[in-house]
């Protein structure tokens, strides 16, 4: 069977809340069927405007929103058949589990037996049987989120909108949340878009990731060519640690540039500079920058250690290389034998693949 | 039981509960002081005064004092006959005291009260013992049956057997339209002079009416304050409560000034063609003018308690209504609308209780048809000086908002209530 590929499209779609500032700038995007769809940006910028249009409750200023194939911009959000999750769960106060999930049920004219068969159903799948006759206020956030995950669920709809579900859960609940999230989505195989500003959760759990910055998509794929080929100075900073240079380009041959920074020159993968003169900025994960490289690197400078701070699996090594005083390095704890003393001077050497020429910032 | 045998100690061996009891007597003797003036305040001008304002429509001390012998007398007769010799003595002697201190006029006003025609009767026998025309070697009763052909008349002198107990509920009962009849059993007043019963009653429907206005007007603005932008909601805001911090009399005012009949709503209903110049409605001085400038004064003792519950209601909540599939009716009536009954509650309950009590307003727009019974006690404090009468009414009224508190309390449960 194969899949329909716009499932949910996104054409040309502007919109603007005071007629002056555009919050969604020409956005076109398409998201496949029964796919895992994260909408990543700092706050502001743009991605909860979306799914709110999406959803129903903000109209496009311009341009129009297919759900499979038919424009929705003109249909109110309760005839759009897509559960959403919000970010404070909005579970009816006033209700029990059992009534929270039934609600989409009643208001479809569903017979008793059956909506009983399905909350029963949807209860079971986030693990809360039993929690029927439970009030929303006695439920830990935990037991909350898993209830509006089901809510949203329960009338299977073929687009469910996750709007920062975990934002309000601490760090071990969040981590195991976003698993079951992700365990529920690839068992029913339901469309999902999901917007958060944390960017581990966006990478756990996405098939793609769009990055939204003022407004517009910088960059959509999937969470590992983000990480390990962002294509540009925002999306390399935004997802993941990063250090930069900030230079000029002074020669630009066979698939590699060489930039000239105001404490000495590196070589770089040229991604978004074009010509001699170009200033851009060159961004390498920490990971990809080694201690006293064995094998044989094409960028190797010295450096001096200005911190040192003990994560537990891994120690930070903040080094002042080539100017850069912000450059820091991953060492994992196994590498035991490695002299990282404050003060001390130490080789570094990356490839030129890995140090990747962006615009400049 | 086994919780008795296992108490248990702190690390000193003191008992826990008496450890806490010693480390928590300190915060609770603080808390009490600091509760202390409100509750002395309270005690002052809340529960003393309506305690006064009982014994005041019970009390019925007067005569018992005046005619102390004569009661005293009276506990051997029968009622039905003429009293004996003794009652008529002792009377005479109770009356001559009243004499030497002028207050036999007091006396006259009250048992006339009791029975009309005392009033005359006992100025005849003033001037009789005046001029010491009474003597005191014969009989008095036949005396003072001379003086006055209503003296030989027994009712007269059940009247007066009437007054004897110091306390009486015969106030209470006159306000609802009843008096004890001379053989001291219940009894209805005529028809055509039940006034008070027709207040009460018209009271409560203007209360009711009141509070559903305020709720229906009310339910809207309250709603819009708490979803409209930050800027556009304090303008409202200031709009709700402007009125709320002009004087009372002055809004009262101007309701007149806008509803009289040569005011400005009917010089409008008049140029837009509604009503004939020569047939302007009359929209004051009856229910219309109470109701309309009624509601409009308690309106915001609705909009704040509504406010303030809808204000916490995240319109996520609706949203989530409608995702799921829930028309904006839907959505409404049964997400919104069940989150907002703490409001509703404590606003109908709260202008409910102010209408029911209410008595500026419907002295100045109610005139005839429109006035409570707050105006009638006001009245009786006034004019007629029946402070007895008034305080009774007074009691009856907090007795009728205490009811009215006992059925909200089942139906809705005092603890749902929000104000703020």
């Amino acid at each position: 069977m194969s899949k329909n590929q716009e499932f949910v499209k996104f054409d040309k779609v502007d919109k603007s809340y005071d007629g002056k500032v555009l919050v969604v700038k020409d956005l076109n995007l398409d998201i496949a069927e029964g796919e895992f769809i994260t909408m990543l940006g700092p706050s502001g910028s743009g991605k909860t405007t979306c799914l709110m249009m999406l959803a129903g409750f903000e109209t496009p200023t311009n341009g129009e929103i297919y759900l499979d194939a038919n424009p929705i911009s003109n249909i109110p959000p309760h005839k759009r058949g897509i559960g959403m999750v919000f970010q404070n769960y909005a579970l009816f106060p006033h209700m029990t589990v059992y009534e929270n999930l039934a609600f989409p049920l009643k208001v479809r004219k569903i017979s008793k037996d059956d909506i009983d068969k399905k909350v029963d159903k949807a209860l079971s799948m986030v693990s809360l049987s039993g929690f029927e006759n439970r009030m929303p206020a006695q439920l830990s956030g935990g037991q909350q989120q898993r209830v509006a995950v089901a809510r949203a669920l329960v009338f299977d709809p073929a687009v469910v909108l996750m709007d920062e579900p975990l934002g309000a859960l601490d760090k071990n609940l969040r981590e195991s949340m976003q698993y079951e999230i992700k365990h529920i989505h690839e068992s029913i195989g339901v469309t999902v878009v999901y917007v958060t500003h944390d960017q581990s959760e966006a990478l756990t759990m996405s098939n793609r990731i769009a990055v939204f910055n003022d407004g517009k998509v910088q960059q959509l794929s999937s969470p590992d060519k983000l990480y390990e080929e962002p294509v540009n100075s925002f999306v390399a900073e935004f997802i993941g640690e990063n250090n930069t240079f900030g230079g000029e380009v002074v020669d630009l041959s066979n698939g590699s540039c060489k930039v000239k920074l105001s404490h000495g020159e590196i070589l770089a993968n040229p991604i978004s500079v074009k010509s001699k003169g170009d200033r851009t900025t060159v961004s390498i994960r920490p990971e990809r920058a080694l201690i006293n490289p064995e094998n044989k690197m094409d960028n190797n400078h010295a450096g001096t250690i200005e911190e040192v701070i003990y994560h537990g699996d891994h120690t930070r090594v903040r080094l002042n290389l080539l100017g850069n005083s912000e450059f820091i390095l991953k060492v994992p704890n196994s590498s035991k034998n490695l002299d990282i003393k404050l003060g001390n001077k130490i080789n570094i050497g990356w490839n030129s693949q890995d140090a990747r020429a962006l615009d400049p910032k | 039981m086994s919780s008795e045998t296992q108490q248990i100690l702190t690390t000193d061996g003191i008992p826990l509960s008496v450890s806490l009891k010693k480390a928590e007597r300190k915060n609770k003797i603080k808390a009490f002081l600091l509760v202390v003036p409100l509750l002395l305040f309270l005690i002052i001008t809340y529960i003393l005064p309506i305690g006064d304002m009982f014994m005041r429509s019970i009390d019925d001390k007067m005569v018992t004092n005046m005619l102390p012998k004569t009661f005293t007398a009276m506990e051997k007769w029968d009622g039905k006959e003429m009293p004996p010799e003794e009652v008529f003595a002792g009377f005479y002697s109770d009356f001559k005291i009243l004499v030497q201190n002028k207050e036999h006029g007091k006396l006259a006003q009250r048992l006339n009260k009791e029975k009309n025609g005392f009033n005359s009767i006992i100025k005849k026998l003033f001037r009789q013992v005046q001029r010491n025309k009474i003597d005191e070697g014969q009989s008095i009763k036949e005396q003072i049956m001379k003086v006055h052909k209503r003296w030989r008349d027994v009712e007269y002198w059940q009247a007066i057997k009437r007054t004897a107990p110091p306390y009486t509920t015969a106030k209470y009962l006159k306000g609802m339209d009843m008096y004890y009849g001379p053989d001291g059993n219940i009894m209805q007043v005529e028809e055509d002079r039940r006034i008070h019963r027709i207040l009460w009653l018209r009271t409560l429907e203007i209360a009711f009416f009141v509070t559903l206005f305020s709720f229906l007007m009310g339910y809207p603005i309250a709603h819009l304050l708490a979803t409209l932008p930050m800027k556009y909601s304090n303008l409202l805001m200031i709009c709700v409560l402007l009125p709320f911090w002009t004087s009372l009399l002055v809004r009262t005012a101007s309701w007149m000034i806008l509803l009289q009949q040569q005011g400005i709503v009917n010089d409008f209903f008049v140029m837009i063609g509604l009503v004939a110049d020569d047939n302007r409605p009359e929209m004051m001085y009856n229910k219309v003018g109470t109701y309309v400038a009624m509601t409009q004064i308690l309106l915001p003792f609705m909009v704040l308690p509504l406010y303030s519950v809808m204000k916490t209601i995240s319109p996520s909540l609706m949203r989530a209504g409608k995702s799921l599939g829930g028309t904006p009716f839907i959505a409404f009536w049964k997400i919104y609308f069940p989150l907002t009954i703490p409001g509703i509650g404590a606003g109908c309950l709260l202008v409910f209780i102010l209408a029911i009590g209410y008595y500026i307003t419907p002295a100045l727009v109610g005139g005839a048809s429109g006035t409570l019974i707050s105006n009638q006690i006001a009245y009786h404090m006034k004019t007629t000086l029946d402070w007895s009468f008034a305080s009774a009414m007074g009691l009856m009224l907090l007795t009728g908002v205490l009811v009215v508190y006992w059925v909200y309390n089942k139906l809705v449960g005092v603890d749902n209530i929000k104000l703020g």
